[in-house]
């Protein structure tokens, strides 16, 4: 049984304006029914270019934005139904690491007082020693010196910084941590500690992770499932080697080709998909499928029309897509409204013999998004 | 070879044993800012001054500020004045009583109107805004519905020249020393209110806050142990500068005759008031408090703007 499960989560923002008393003028509809499960002691990744809505959904499975529908259920309870008082509670288990370590930490709190703040709040350990001894284990198990308690967060690298916020949230001993962003704001040698630190502890204490993050190396490395995040839905999920080894779904595929290969001939070749144009206004976002104003592969029928659902191809692939097996059978090229194609070595427009779903030289469709997506 | 361990090991241990000196908070690392700052020393030293003056002053006064001990050396229908002198180191205002007595006795008044003021402003608005930032972090509707109307009424306060609502405040509740500090610590209110609300509004949003609430820290805990602390330091900066606006704006009320009805009561304000009939042949006679007040002023604003550089955390090194 999954530990965590989300069934058609829905986190929208009402925009209002008004003098005295404000009126609601519309939704930002952040996240959209979301629906995906997590097993205990796996990893679950969320990728997708900013403001697609993966911040918000990792926000809203702990009740930190008001979730509008559907149900968060945690080891079977459904919290989005929670008092608010047994939702705090329920925090306990459920813990956070926040993408800006320093940002994240209070300023005029020492990190003893930063530690100690949570067991306070859910009444752990009888007294400040006993607290005390319990903030010196994690901490030295996250790889801090102890002389650390007494010592402010500006006095940290940022490297540093992150592991206070990684303690934070373990000496709770929660069961899931939601890792927003984790690493993005560190250097890429400090990356690469704070990871292996992270997996080091869900291998040592069982951990449950969601990681959401943008870089799809740091998510393929530390993921045992990923979900792609598309303007508020999921539009893919699978096992992070299914995933990344043959992406379905079009969107995902333009991540995908967005991330540079480290071999120049194989980079030459590659297939590379260019998206044109922005990500549509999550406040009005485009009716039928949500990636039809820029996908490549946009057919006349269903897909301005009808939303996909997300379907399983098998191997726990699921793909939102009408067209998904079309795509990878080659029976639908791309068209060239929507993308820009260019084919490898060649400048200018590509022929229209490529079938896309190959790894063919011949096509290569281009995205800028998904460029900075990736990044 | 073994020295050489030795000695990185007696390095480690050196630099270990500095390594575990406590960590230096906000605010201590800010006082150490302010004691560097050339700015807060020199307005330190003008407001010590001035403070001391303001305490000691009618116990050190080589005259009292009352009497007229030179009647007959002073005509002011045939504009005769006297100057600075052995005696009256300021000379004598126009009624002959000591100008130098009357500037020490004065300073009490003045310092006195400003902290009242100030305190009054300080304790109403830091309250109300207070109040109203931690309904808004609190959350929920009622909570913004209260921010929204408490904000309303102190924006209808704000929209007021503050000297006008002085000026009325004062006319409505008689002319005395009290209602020039009500009238100014009034029109102080707001501001502070104003000030407070925003930045409670502003970390509300900040990343800590969130994850004090994802920690599943108490809301009220919340409120009051992480947003206001953080909210303070442009309310303390206000204080201070505040100060100078309140003593700038005794001394206008006094000087439009709102202050203290007794004349005979020294004060910076009125003083200056006085002199200005004279202005012509005793141009000093107005100079000495004009320059009490400005230099005062100075020093309190000197010392708000290097505070309000001590305590900016982009400056945090």
């Amino acid at each position: 049984m999954s530990l965590l499960q989300l069934n058609g989560v829905k986190v929208h923002f009402p925009v209002k304006k008004g003098i005295l008393f404000d009126r609601t003028v519309g939704h930002v509809y952040a996240v959209d029914g979301v629906s995906l499960s997590v097993e205990p002691g796996q990893t679950y990744g969320l990728v997708g270019e900013s403001g697609c809505g993966k911040t918000t959904l990792g926000r809203a499975v702990l009740r930190l934005v008001d979730i509008t529908d559907g149900e968060v259920v945690f080891d079977g309870t459904d919290l989005a139904k929670l008092p608010d008082e047994e939702m705090r509670r329920f925090r306990r288990r459920l813990q956070m690491v926040f993408q800006d370590p320093l940002g994240s930490l209070n300023p005029r709190q020492n990190i003893e007082s930063i530690l100690s703040e949570g067991m306070e709040a859910h009444g752990i350990g009888a007294d400040q020693t006993e607290r005390r001894e319990r903030i010196r284990k994690i901490l030295a198990r996250v790889g801090l010196p102890a002389n650390a308690l007494s010592r402010y967060p500006h006095e940290f690298s940022g490297g540093q910084r992150q592991r206070i916020g990684i303690a934070r949230a373990l000496v709770l001993e929660p069961d899931v941590i939601i890792c927003d962003e984790p690493v993005s704001a560190l250097d890429v040698s400090i990356q690469a500690q704070v990871i292996n630190l992270l997996e080091e502890l869900q291998q040592e204490m069982g951990l449950t992770y969601v990681v959401i993050a943008h870089d799809l190396a740091v998510v393929r490395h530390i993921s045992d499932v990923v979900g792609v995040m598309y303007l508020g839905s999921l539009v893919e999920e699978a096992p992070s080697d299914t995933l990344y080894a043959e992406p379905r779904h079009p969107y995902t595929r333009a991540l995908m080709s967005a991330v540079p290969v480290p071999d120049p001939e194989v980079e030459d070749n590659r297939e590379r998909i260019l998206l044109t144009g922005d990500l549509p206004s999550p406040a009005n976002p485009p009716a039928g499928c949500r990636f039809h104003t820029r996908c490549p592969w946009k057919q006349d029928t269903l897909c301005a029309t009808d939303r996909p659902e997300l379907r399983d191809l098998g191997g726990g692939h699921k793909v939102a897509c009408h067209w998904a097996e079309e795509i990878a059978d080659g029976r639908i090229s791309p068209t060239h409204n929507a993308a820009q194609v260019v084919p490898a070595g060649h400048d200018g427009h590509g022929g229209d013999d490529g079938d896309g779903g190959s790894t063919g030289p011949a096509e290569a469709v281009k995205t800028e998004k998904a460029a900075t997506a990736a990044e | 070879m073994s020295t050489k361990t030795d000695k990185i090991d007696r390095l480690a241990e050196l630099t270990a044993s500095t390594e575990t000196s406590t960590g230096a908070s906000l605010w201590v690392e800010a006082w150490r800012r302010l004691k560097s700052s050339k700015m807060a020393v020199i307005g330190a030293c003008i407001i010590g001054v001035f403070v001391v003056v303001a305490i000691v002053g009618p116990w050190v006064a080589p005259y009292s500020p009352t009497a007229q001990l030179w009647r007959g050396e002073v005509l002011t229908n045939q504009n005769v004045f006297v100057g600075p002198r052995a005696e009256n180191w300021l000379g004598l205002d126009h009624l002959a009583r000591d100008e130098f007595s009357r500037m020490l006795v004065g300073a009490r008044q003045t310092l006195l109107v400003g902290i009242v003021a100030t305190l009054l402003g300080f304790t109403v608005g830091a309250l109300v805004g207070g109040a109203s930032g931690a309904a808004l972090v609190l959350g929920g509707k009622v909570g913004r519905r209260i921010d929204t109307v408490v904000m309303r009424v102190i924006d209808m306060m704000l929209a007021l020249p503050s000297l006008l609502l002085a000026v009325s405040i004062a006319a409505v509740l008689g002319q005395s020393l009290t209602t020039v500090m009500i009238a100014v610590g009034v029109v102080q209110i707001p501001i502070f209110a104003r000030l407070l609300r925003g930045a409670m509004l502003a970390q509300g949003g900040s990343d800590y806050v969130l994850a004090a609430q994802a920690l599943g820290v108490r809301k009220r805990r919340i409120a009051l142990g992480h947003v206001l602390p953080n909210s303070l330091s442009p309310v303390i900066v206000q204080t201070t500068l505040s100060l100078a606006t309140a003593i700038i704006e005794a001394a206008a009320l006094s000087y439009l005759g709102l202050g203290n009805p007794d004349s005979a009561v020294p004060e910076w304000g009125v003083m200056l008031a006085q002199a200005q009939r004279y202005f012509d042949s005793a141009p000093m006679l107005a100079v000495y408090p004009a320059l009490g007040i400005i230099i005062t002023a100075l020093g309190f604003t000197l010392l708000g703007e290097a505070m309000r550089e001590a305590l900016d955390p982009k400056l945090r090194s």
